[in-house]
């Protein structure tokens, strides 16, 4: 009786990938194109984006993805210190709040409102949060989903900054143009500026947190020191989406601490893939457009978020972007046992 | 005397909506977020069996708590199995399912005044200066008899302790003989069976709204967190708190404050005592 062929499958770096990682002269220029074209790549597209769309409904679609993206960068930065957020919506709303209150009973110009409001949002959030730092895992996770739905019951029930009609006619940007390239910066800086973060001593921390919070004590750091400023980052960049929402609408009402707000950046952070900055901004532009091509469904939208994230989860744990990396930086072959 | 009728049939249905919770998330340590969205569910299925199919009420009640028993079974086979012990990934996905669920019944339109539920009995009757209808009776009736039977499960049935032994220790549930993934199933089934009982003796009080899937869920998880996830006297106890709390606030100030409470006391003994007021066993893994 003859034994049945088996193969297994093996994976391998690419030479280029190896030449690429370990040797630090660069020699040729396909070195070079390996290594940078991924990444300039997507921030030309970016850049250039808003010239295609300008003007149009699509215009509107890039800047809500933009805010998205930063949202969902947000939630990645949390989750990789092992903060998972139900409720990215509270930054947001926040943050949308605070530069609409400044803005509507100050009267502050814009310039003024929105840093003001990313500051002040992150301090507020961080205040809030600083008390449930000590939260691990899924008592977290409830936190953070319960805090957004008592704002916005809050602002209903004392019927303070608007109450349910919220603060209408806000100061506008001057041009579309503006509101495009500050979102598009902020998710370029985001994005390059946390896959940076997170490989400096900063950020080993924040991943051994996550990965086991008591060694990380037992070394003699102070968790929740690192835990309170990874979350005042995490909210700032929130708030900023919030408040660039804000006058980028004209408005903001308690619709800003709704569910969307915290659905959709966490669908497109595990459709991405967790962890990689990189995956949470491939997910949301993918995500927003495609469930603006899917307006007609009215209200399934939601459901569709809803569903596409327990696909991800089952299907494809690791992520579109660690998948796409892997095909990348390495080649696969059977063989035989 | 008000307060107190109207505060004890409020805590009642607190702790009705809490049981099948508590049971799934607290007891055996498997998170429903879907919770709510079942209970909306297994209201609309009753509803669809008595009006557009015309099967008695009775039979219909039990074949949507049947249906939905298995959905939450199917719940746990088709989906948590693949991520069991990544307790982040169970609470995203049931959440996620719940969305679903919520979502795709809003959009079919299921909500407003023409989908009413039967009451068991009409009427009603006087006590004191208030009337109360026989249905809100029936619902303390129920509710008292559904928490002793919860107790008398989990603390004298083999399958109520097979629940409590795998969210104590999972590796050791196993290695005593009890199939932890099945546990799991059922007591998710379980779970989704009585968020239906609870949603046919409340939701005749009033009509079926989409939006309620969601406020289900903040109450159940408001009265699991408060009580203690794995506790029975817990969550009698933290239904009569809330339930009584909401009467009060309801009555002295805005009916509006009701919500605020109750997500108030979500955050305040989270940051407080995570574990819940009778919760003890996992206060190694809530905090650092």
């Amino acid at each position: 009786m003859s034994e049945p062929v088996r193969y297994r499958r093996e994976r391998i770096d690419r030479g280029i990938k190896v030449r690429a990682d370990t040797v630090f002269v660069l020699a040729t220029l396909r070195d070079m194109t390996y290594l940078f074209l991924p990444r300039f790549l997507p921030v030309l597209a970016l850049l250039v984006l808003p010239f295609f769309v300008s003007g149009g409904y699509w215009e509107k679609v890039l800047f809500y993805s933009c805010m998205f993206a930063l949202l969902a960068l947000s939630w990645d930065l949390m989750a990789s210190v092992g903060l998972v957020s139900l409720g990215q919506a509270l930054f947001f709303g926040v943050g949308a709040y605070i530069s609409g209150g400044l803005n509507h009973y100050l009267k502050m110009p814009i310039y003024l409102s929105i840093p003001l409001a990313t500051l002040a949002g992150a301090f507020f959030c961080t205040l809030l949060l600083v008390s449930v730092l000590r939260l691990r895992g899924v008592y977290f996770s409830m936190v953070t989903l319960i805090l957004p739905l008592l704002f916005a019951h809050l602002i209903e029930t004392l019927d303070i900054l608007g109450g349910t009609h919220g603060l209408l006619s806000l100061t506008p940007f001057p041009s579309g143009w503006l509101a495009m390239y500050l979102g598009i910066f902020a998710v370029i800086i985001c994005l390059f500026g946390f896959r940076k973060l997170i490989n400096e001593d900063f950020g080993l921390v924040l991943k051994g947190i996550k990965d086991d919070d008591r060694v990380v004590m037992a070394g003699g750091i102070n968790i929740y020191w690192y835990k309170a400023q990874a979350i005042f980052i995490a909210g700032g960049v929130g708030c900023f989406a919030g408040a660039l929402m804000t006058h980028y609408y004209q408005f903001v009402g308690r619709s800003v601490f709704a569910l969307d707000y915290t659905v959709l950046p966490l669908a497109s952070a595990v459709l991405g893939g967790p962890g990689s900055f990189a995956g949470a901004t491939i997910g949301t532009f993918l995500l927003v457009p495609l469930s603006e091509v899917l307006r007609a469904l009215g209200g399934l939208r939601m459901a569709l978020y809803g569903a596409i994230l327990i696909a991800a989860l089952v299907i494809l744990p690791e992520g579109l972007f660690h998948y796409i990396e892997r095909k990348y930086h390495q080649f696969e072959r059977d063989v035989r046992v | 005397m008000e307060i107190f009728i109207y505060g004890i049939t409020n805590s009642v249905t607190l702790a009705l909506i809490a049981i099948g919770f508590s049971l799934t998330f607290g007891i055996s340590g498997v998170p429903n977020f879907a919770h709510g969205a079942f209970y909306l569910l297994g209201g609309i299925l009753t509803w669809i069996f008595i009006n557009q199919l015309g099967i008695p009420y009775l039979f219909s009640a039990i074949l949507a708590i049947i249906i939905v028993g298995f959905l939450g079974f199917i719940l746990y086979w088709g989906l948590m199995l693949r991520l069991r012990g990544l307790v982040i990934n169970e609470v995203i996905a049931t959440l996620a399912a719940a969305i679903v669920i919520i979502e795709v019944l809003r959009y079919l339109g299921f909500s407003g005044f023409t989908y009413v539920l039967p009451e068991f009995i009409k009427g009603s009757v006087q006590i004191g200066k208030v009337w109360l209808d026989y249905q809100r009776i029936f619902l303390v009736g129920i509710g008292i008899v559904l928490i002793l039977f919860l107790y008398l499960f989990t603390h004298r049935t083999r399958v109520g302790l097979s629940f409590r032994a795998i969210a104590q220790n999972e590796r050791t549930a196993i290695s005593l003989g009890i199939e932890s993934d099945w546990t799991a199933a059922l007591s998710l089934a379980f779970g989704s069976a009585l968020a239906v009982v609870a949603g046919l003796a409340i939701l005749p009080l009033g009509s079926i709204d989409t939006e309620v899937g969601y406020d289900i869920l903040i109450y159940a998880l408001a009265v699991g967190i408060v009580g203690g996830l794995e506790s029975v006297p817990g969550i009698l106890l933290a239904s009569f708190i809330l339930g009584f709390s909401q009467i009060l606030v309801a009555t002295f100030f805005k009916a509006q404050w009701l919500t605020v409470v109750t997500l108030a006391a979500i955050v305040i003994i989270l940051a407080v005592k995570p574990s819940g007021i009778f919760g003890k066993y996992k206060e190694l893994e809530e905090r650092v």
